[in-house]
C-alpha cells in the first residue's frame, strides 16, 4: 500500500498529521478548530488502517507479520518492522485509545492547542513503533524517543507540581533506558546484528545473559513499573492531564511487559529462570503493598495509579511463570488494563473538567445528580477489582492460574489481591458517588455530555464484551506464546512444570 | 427452554436496568415480574421432567468463554436433577419476591433499578447453579456477590447501608480468595475445570500427596478445603459470618430472596455439586460438619437477645445454613439439599412477613416497640406462625422432615466430628424454638408498645415519605399477601410430599446420581435404625425451646429482664455478638490502614523517594555546582575534551570490532 508496507504507514501517518496541524497558521478559533479536527480523523484513519490490518492478521502462524525491512545506514542497522501475535493486539490497543484522547481533549486543553495535537500525534508514532519494531536500535529508538512527547505532556499541560513530577518521570526511565542501551551495544558484539529476528534465536553464553537480563529489567522494570521503582508514576499521573493518564496507564505501562515477553524470556531463558524469584518477590510486593497503599489515598488519581502498579504486578508474576496461562494473561491483563484504567482516568477526569480538583473529599453523592456518570464508573470499578464477566477478571484469573502450578505460594499472595481490590475500588467509589449530595459547589454539577457518552461507549462496549468473549486477545496471542515458550523450554533443556509441581503417591 | 430460563431475567435486566427511567416503574416492574414468571413456570416444567419425570440430565453448551493453553472454559447448562432443585427454589422465590416487591416498594422512587438489581441477581443466580465447570460457577458467585452489594447499598444516601454493602462484599471475596485457589489447584491437579472431567479424576486422587504451599498435603482434603472457604463465605458460616445480619440494610425483600432462600445457599449448593470431590477427602467433610455445627449453635446464641426483628431472623437464617452444612458434612448430601429446599419456602416466608410488619409499623424494626399486632395484621400474624410452625419442627410441617433428619443423620453417621455436629444441633433446635417464639410473641402479642413509643417511631420516617401519618398498623396490599400465602403452603407441605423423593426411598429414582455417594456412604440406610431417644430429641428440644419462651413472654414477662440483670457479661456478649466486629476491625482492618499509610508516606515517600528520585536530584543539583567551574570559556578546553572523548569512542569501537 502507498509503496510501502501497512505496518509504516499505521506508524507514521500520525507523523504526517503532525505535519499538517505545524502547516496551519493563525492562532483564532477556527483553525484551532481545525487542528483539532485534523488530529482526531488523523487518529480515526490509523485506527481503521490497523483494523484492516487486524482483518488480514493471520492468528494461527507464531511468525512475524507485515514485515518490512530496508537499509538504514550502514549495514547492521536496518530498518525492520513486523508484528506478531503477541506485539499486534497492543499496536490496535494504541490505534483505539489515541481518538479517544484527542476527543477528551476537546475543550480541557485551551492552551497550545496545536503544539498539544503535535505532540500527541508523534507521541502515536513512536508508541505504535515500539510494538512494531524489529530492530532492537530502532526498538529502542522509539522506546526512548516515547519519552520525550510525554514528558512535553506533563511538563507544560500538567497540573501545579508537574515540573517535579515530570523531572522524576524522566530520570526515573532514563536511568534505567542507558544500561538497556549498553546491553544493546553488547548483545550487537555478539551477535553481530541488532535483528531481532536473528537475536531470538541467538543463544548468549550463560553468565552474560544474566547482566544483560539486568539491565534489560532495569529499563523495562522502570516502565512498567515494578516495585520499588514505582514512585515515579503516582505523581506523573496526578499532574498529567486526562489525556495523557489514559496514555501513560493504557499504552506506556506496556512497554515494559511487552519487553519482557520479547525480550527477557526468549533471549536470555537461563537468566529468565534464575532471576524468576526476583521478579516473583517484587510482583507480590507490588501487589500486596500499592493495593494498601491505594487504600489509604486522598486522591482519585493517585489511587488508580497505585491500583495500576497493582495490576502490573500480575502482570510481570504471569510473565514470569512462562506458562501459557500465565502468558496469555500478562497479555490480556495488559489489554484489558489499558481499557479500564484508562477509562477510569477518563471518569476522572470528567469531574476534573467539571470541579478541578482530584481530592476524593471534595466529592459525595453525584449519583443524585450524574446517573448515567455513576453506572459507567461502576462498570470500571468493577472490571477494576476483577469481576467475572468483565475483561479484568480474565487477566487476573489466568495470571494467577498459570503462576499457581509454578509456584503456589506466589499465588497465594498474589490472590489476596482479591480482596484488597474490593476494598480500594469500592470505597473509593462509595466516598465519590453514594452518601447525600450536600456540598454546595455540586449541587449544578452535569451528568455526560453527547462528547463525553461517545467516548465512553466504545471502552464500556469492549469491557463487557472481552469480559464475555475474550477469544479475539487470546486467540492472536496463542500461537506466538505457545512457540515462545516452547523455545524457553527447549533452552532451558528441561521439564520445569514437573521438577516444580509434583504429585505423588503416599 | 433452559436457555429461556437462565436468560430471561438478564432480559429483564437490560429492559428495567438501562431503560427504566424511559419506561417508567410501573412498566419496569410488569416487566422484570413476568419475566420471572415464566422462567419460574418453566423451571417447574424442568423439574416435573427431570427430577420427578425420566428426562435425562443434559449439558448444553452455549459457547466458548475462554481457553489458554489446555485450560477451555464454555459457558454451558447442565440440567440434572440438582440443578432442576434449585431451579424451582431460586425462580419461584424470586418471582415471588418480585411480586411482593410491587407493594412493599410502592412509594420508593428508585423502582426501575431495584427491579432491575433484583433480575441481575436471579441471572447470576441462575448461571450458578447451571454451571458446568467451576469457572461459571466462580462466574455466577461473583455476580450474586455483586447483586448482593447494590441490593444492600440500595438505599445508598444511609452511611450504615454503604459500609454493610462494602463489608459484604469484601468479606465473600475473602471467601472467594479461597475458592479461587481451590480452582487454581483442581485445574493443577486433573488439567480440567469442567465438571464430568474433574469428577472422573478424583477417584484416582484420592490418598494421594500434593506438594502445595511448601508442604506435602492430601492433594483432595486442601482441594476440598479450599473450595469450602468460598462455601463459608458466601453462605456466611463461622468466622466469615458477620456480613449477613448488617445485609440486613437492604430493602426486607431482598432479605428474603438473596439472605435467607437463594444467595447465601449457594455454599450449601456447591458442597453437593462437588460431592464426587468431598467424598474423596473424609478430614475436608469433618471440617464442613464442625464449621456448619458451630455456626448453628453460635448464630442461634446471638438470635436468643436480638431486638431487631429483620436481624433475629438473619441470624436464624446463618443457623439454618449451619445445619445445612451438618447435613452434609456428615455425608448426607441430599439431606442438606432438602433442608435448603423446605428452608427457602420458610424463611422467605418469615422475611417477607417481617417486611409486612415493619410495612405495618411504618418501617419500625425494632420488636421492643411493637405488641399486641395480631389484631390489626391477622393475615400476617397467621402466615408468620405457619413460618414460625416450619422453622421450629413441629411435626408434620416442612422443617420437621428435614432439619430433624440432619440432626438424626449427625447421630447415626461415624465419621469423625458427626456426634459434635449432633450435639450442637439438637441444642440449637431448642434455641431455634425459644428465639422464634419469642420474636412472634414480643411482635404480635402484649400490650401494643408502639402507641406508648409515641407516633413517628419509625426512624426512616422522613426517608421514606411517610411523615404526617398516625401510627395505625394495618394490613399490606394484595400483591405482598399472595406470596406470603404460596410460601405459607410450601412451608406447610413441602416435607410431608417431597421427603420421600428428596431423603427417602425414592432417593436414587429422583437424584439419578446427581449427588455421589461412595461405596461406603450408607448414611442413608443407618439413618432409619437410630434409637428411639436420638430420634425424638429434636421435636423434644423444640418443645422444651417453646415452652420457655412462653413462659418468658407470655406468663412472666419479667423473667427476661431479671436474666439479663443476673446475667449481664454473657447477655452483653451475645447482645454484641461475640463481639466479632470488633475484634476483626482490630485485627484486620486498623492493620490495613495503619499499613497502607506507612507504606505510603514510609516506604514510598521516605525510603524510596529519598533515595531515589530526590536524592539523585539533589546530587545532580550538586555535581552541576561544579560542573558550572568547568565551564571556563576557552575554546581550546572544549576542544581538548572533545578529543578526549573521541580517542575514548574511538578506542572502544576499535578494540571490540577486533574481537
Amino acid at each position: 500500500m502507498f509503496g510501502f508496507g501497512i505496518l509504516s504507514c499505521i506508524v507514521f501517518l500520525p507523523l504526517a498529521g503532525a505535519g499538517f496541524i505545524l502547516a496551519l497558521r493563525g492562532n483564532d478559533e477556527a483553525t484551532l478548530e481545525n487542528a483539532r479536527r485534523a488530529a482526531l480523523g488523523t487518529t480515526l484513519i490509523v485506527f481503521l488502517l490497523s483494523l484492516y490490518a487486524y482483518a488480514r492478521f493471520d492468528p494461527s502462524s507464531s511468525a512475524f507479520q507485515f514485515v518490512e525491512e530496508k537499509g538504514w545506514f550502514g549495514h547492521g542497522l536496518v530498518y525492520k518492522m513486523g508484528v506478531d501475535g503477541i506485539s499486534f493486539p497492543f499496536v490496535l490497543l494504541t490505534t483505539f485509545l489515541m481518538p479517544i484522547c484527542i476527543l477528551a481533549s476537546w475543550q480541557s486543553i485551551q492552551n497550545r492547542v496545536k503544539e498539544y495535537m503535535i505532540v500527541f500525534l508523534v507521541l502515536e508514532t513512536l508508541m505504535i513503533g515500539v510494538f512494531c519494531a524489529l530492530d532492537l536500535l530502532l526498538f529502542y529508538l522509539f522506546f526512548e524517543g516515547g519519552l520525550i512527547p510525554m514528558f512535553l505532556i506533563i511538563g507544560i499541560w500538567g497540573h501545579t507540581r508537574r515540573v517535579y513530577a515530570s523531572f522524576k518521570f524522566f530520570l526515573y526511565t532514563l536511568a534505567g533506558s542507558l544500561l538497556m542501551l549498553l546491553a544493546i551495544m553488547a548483545m550487537y558484539g555478539v551477535a553481530g546484528t541488532t535483528d531481532i529476528a536473528v537475536l531470538l534465536h541467538t543463544h548468549f553464553p550463560s553468565s552474560m545473559q544474566k547482566w544483560l537480563w539486568l539491565a534489560f529489567f532495569a529499563s523495562l522494570a522502570v516502565k512498567t513499573p515494578m516495585w520499588p521503582v514505582h514512585t515515579w508514576l503516582p505523581d506523573a499521573h496526578v499532574e498529567a492531564p486526562t489525556a495523557g493518564s489514559v496514555i501513560l496507564a493504557g499504552v506506556l505501562l506496556k512497554f515494559g511487559g511487552y519487553g519482557f515477553i520479547r525480550f527477557s524470556l526468549p533471549m536470555f531463558p537461563e537468566a529468565s529462570a534464575y532471576f524468576a524469584p526476583l521478579v516473583f518477590a517484587l510482583s507480590v510486593i507490588a501487589i500486596i503493598y500499592t493495593s494498601l497503599v491505594a487504600l489509604v489515598q486522598e486522591d482519585m488519581k493517585k489511587l488508580i495509579a497505585y491500583t495500576s502498579v497493582a495490576h502490573m504486578g500480575l502482570v510481570t508474576m504471569g510473565i514470569f511463570s512462562v506458562t501459557p496461562q500465565g502468558v496469555q494473561g500478562a497479555v490480556f491483563q495488559m489489554v484489558s488494563h489499558g481499557l479500564v484504567s484508562a477509562a477510569l482516568f477518563l471518569c476522572v477526569g470528567v469531574l476534573y473538567d467539571r470541579l478541578h480538583t482530584h481530592e476524593i473529599a471534595a466529592y459525595g453523592g453525584l449519583v443524585a445528580r450524574m446517573p448515567i456518570y455513576a453506572a459507567v464508573f461502576m462498570i470500571f470499578t468493577l472490571a477494576n477489582l476483577g469481576l467475572p464477566g468483565t475483561s479484568g477478571f480474565i487477566g487476573e484469573f489466568l495470571t494467577l492460574l498459570g503462576t499457581f502450578r509454578i509456584n503456589s505460594w506466589v499465588a497465594l499472595l498474589a490472590t489476596t489481591g482479591v480482596i484488597w481490590s474490593v476494598a480500594y475500588a469500592l470505597y473509593l467509589y462509595r466516598r465519590i458517588i453514594f452518601g447525600v449530595l450536600d456540598k454546595p459547589n455540586l449541587a449544578p454539577i452535569l451528568d455526560f455530555s453527547w462528547r463525553e457518552a461517545t467516548l465512553f461507549a466504545p471502552l464500556v462496549a469492549l469491557t463487557i464484551f472481552f469480559g464475555v468473549y475474550p477469544t479475539p486477545v487470546l486467540e492472536a496471542s496463542a500461537a506466538a506464546i505457545s512457540a515462545l515458550i516452547k523455545g524457553y523450554d527447549t533452552a532451558l533443556g528441561e521439564t520445569k512444570t514437573a521438577a516444580l509441581f509434583r504429585l505423588k503417591a503416599e | 427452554m433452559y436457555a429461556a430460563i437462565v436468560f430471561l431475567p438478564l432480559l429483564g435486566f437490560l429492559l428495567a436496568g438501562p431503560f427504566g427511567w424511559r419506561i417508567g416503574p410501573r412498566p419496569s416492574e410488569i416487566v422484570t415480574t413476568s419475566l420471572l414468571c415464566v422462567s419460574a413456570l418453566l423451571s417447574f416444567i424442568v423439574f416435573f421432567q427431570v427430577a420427578l419425570g425420566t428426562a435425562p440430565a443434559s449439558v448444553s453448551v452455549i459457547g466458548n468463554w475462554f481457553t489458554s493453553g489446555a485450560l477451555r472454559v464454555d459457558w454451558s447448562l447442565r440440567i440434572d436433577t440438582l440443578t432442576a432443585v434449585m431451579l424451582v427454589v431460586v425462580t419461584m422465590v424470586s418471582s415471588l419476591v418480585h411480586l411482593y416487591s410491587i407493594g412493599y416498594m410502592q412509594d420508593d422512587p428508585s423502582r426501575p433499578r431495584f427491579f432491575a438489581y433484583l433480575s441481575l441477581f436471579t441471572f447470576a443466580m441462575l448461571m450458578l447453579v447451571t454451571a458446568d465447570n467451576l469457572v461459571q460457577m466462580f462466574f455466577g458467585w461473583e455476580g450474586v456477590g455483586l447483586a448482593s452489594y447494590l441490593l444492600i447499598g440500595f438505599w445508598y444516601e444511609k452511611p450504615s447501608a454503604n459500609a454493610a454493602a462494602i463489608k459484604a462484599f469484601v468479606v465473600n471475596r475473602v471467601g472467594d480468595f479461597g475458592f479461587a485457589l481451590g480452582i487454581f489447584l483442581v485445574f493443577t491437579l486433573t488439567n480440567s475445570v469442567g465438571f464430568d472431567q474433574i469428577f472422573a479424576a478424583a477417584p484416582g486422587l484420592a490418598n494421594k500427596a500434593v506438594h502445595v504451599f511448601g508442604l506435602d498435603m492430601d492433594a483432595m482434603t486442601i482441594t476440598c478445603l479450599l473450595l469450602f472457604m468460598g462455601a463459608m463465605g458466601k453462605s456466611a458460616q463461622f468466622l466469615l459470618h458477620t456480613w449477613l445480619p448488617d445485609a440486613m440494610e437492604g430493602p426486607t425483600p431482598v432479605s428474603a430472596l438473596i439472605h435467607a432462600a437463594t444467595m447465601v445457599t449457594a455454599g450449601v449448593f456447591m458442597v453437593a455439586r462437588l460431592s464426587p470431590l468431598f467424598e474423596q477427602a473424609p478430614a475436608a467433610l469433618s471440617f464442613v460438619t464442625i464449621i456448619g455445627a458451630t455456626t448453628a449453635f453460635f448464630a442461634a446464641t446471638i438470635g436468643l437477645v436480638q431486638n431487631d426483628i429483620k436481624r433475629v431472623i438473619a441470624y436464624s437464617t446463618c443457623s439454618q445454613l449451619g445445619y445445612m452444612f451438618v447435613g452434609l458434612g456428615v455425608g448426607g448430601y441430599s439431606l442438606g439439599i432438602f433442608h435448603l429446599f423446605t428452608h427457602a419456602f420458610f424463611k422467605a416466608l418469615l422475611f417477607l412477613c417481617a417486611g409486612s410488619v415493619i410495612t405495618a409499623m411504618h418501617h419500625e424494626q425494632d420488636m421492643r416497640n411493637m405488641g399486641g399486632l395480631w389484631r390489626k395484621i391477622p393475615f400476617t400474624f397467621a402466615m408468620m406462625t405457619i413460618g414460625t410452625l416450619a422453622l421450629t419442627g413441629v411435626p408434620f410441617t416442612a422443617g420437621y422432615y428435614s432439619k430433624d433428619a440432619i440432626i438424626e443423620a449427625a447421630f447415626a453417621s461415624d465419621r469423625a466430628g458427626a456426634f459434635y455436629g449432633y450435639v450442637l444441633t439438637a441444642a440449637a433446635a431448642g434455641l431455634t424454638a425459644f428465639y422464634s417464639w419469642r420474636l412472634v410473641f414480643l411482635t404480635f402479642f402484649g400490650a401494643p408498645r408502639w402507641e406508648a413509643a409515641g407516633q413517628g417511631a419509625g426512624h426512616d420516617h422522613a426517608a421514606h415519605g411517610h411523615e404526617g401519618h398516625a401510627l395505625d398498623p394495618h394490613e399490606s396490599p394484595l400483591t405482598m399477601l399472595i406470596p406470603l400465602g404460596v410460601l405459607a403452603l410450601g412451608a406447610l407441605f413441602a416435607g410431608i410430599v417431597f421427603s420421600h423423593d428428596f431423603i427417602g426411598e425414592g432417593g436414587a429414582e429422583f437424584w439419578k446420581g446427581a449427588l455421589y455417594l461412595g461405596p461406603d456412604n450408607h448414611l442413608l440406610e443407618a439413618r432409619e435404625d437410630i434409637p428411639a431417644f436420638a430420634r425424638q430429641l429434636p421435636t423434644l428440644m423444640m418443645a422444651f425451646g417453646s415452652l420457655v419462651a412462653i413462659l418468658f413472654y407470655v406468663l412472666a414477662p419479667s423473667i427476661p429482664q431479671r436474666l439479663a440483670q443476673i446475667a449481664r457479661p454473657l447477655y452483653e456478649f451475645l447482645l454484641n455478638k461475640w463481639y466479632f466486629d470488633e475484634l476483626y476491625d482490630l485485627i484486620f482492618v486498623r492493620p490495613a490502614v495503619w499499613l497502607g499509610r506507612q507504606f505510603w508516606k514510609g516506604g514510598d515517600g521516605a525510603i524510596i523517594d529519598r533515595l531515589g528520585p530526590d536524592g539523585v536530584a539533589a546530587r545532580v543539583v550538586d555535581v552541576t555546582g561544579r560542573v558550572v567551574k568547568l565551564q571556563s570559556g576557552y575554546i581550546y578546553h572544549y576542544a581538548f575534551a572533545m578529543l578526549v572523548g573521541l580517542a575514548a569512542v574511538t578506542t572502544w569501537y576499535v578494540a571490540s570490532g577486533v574481537r
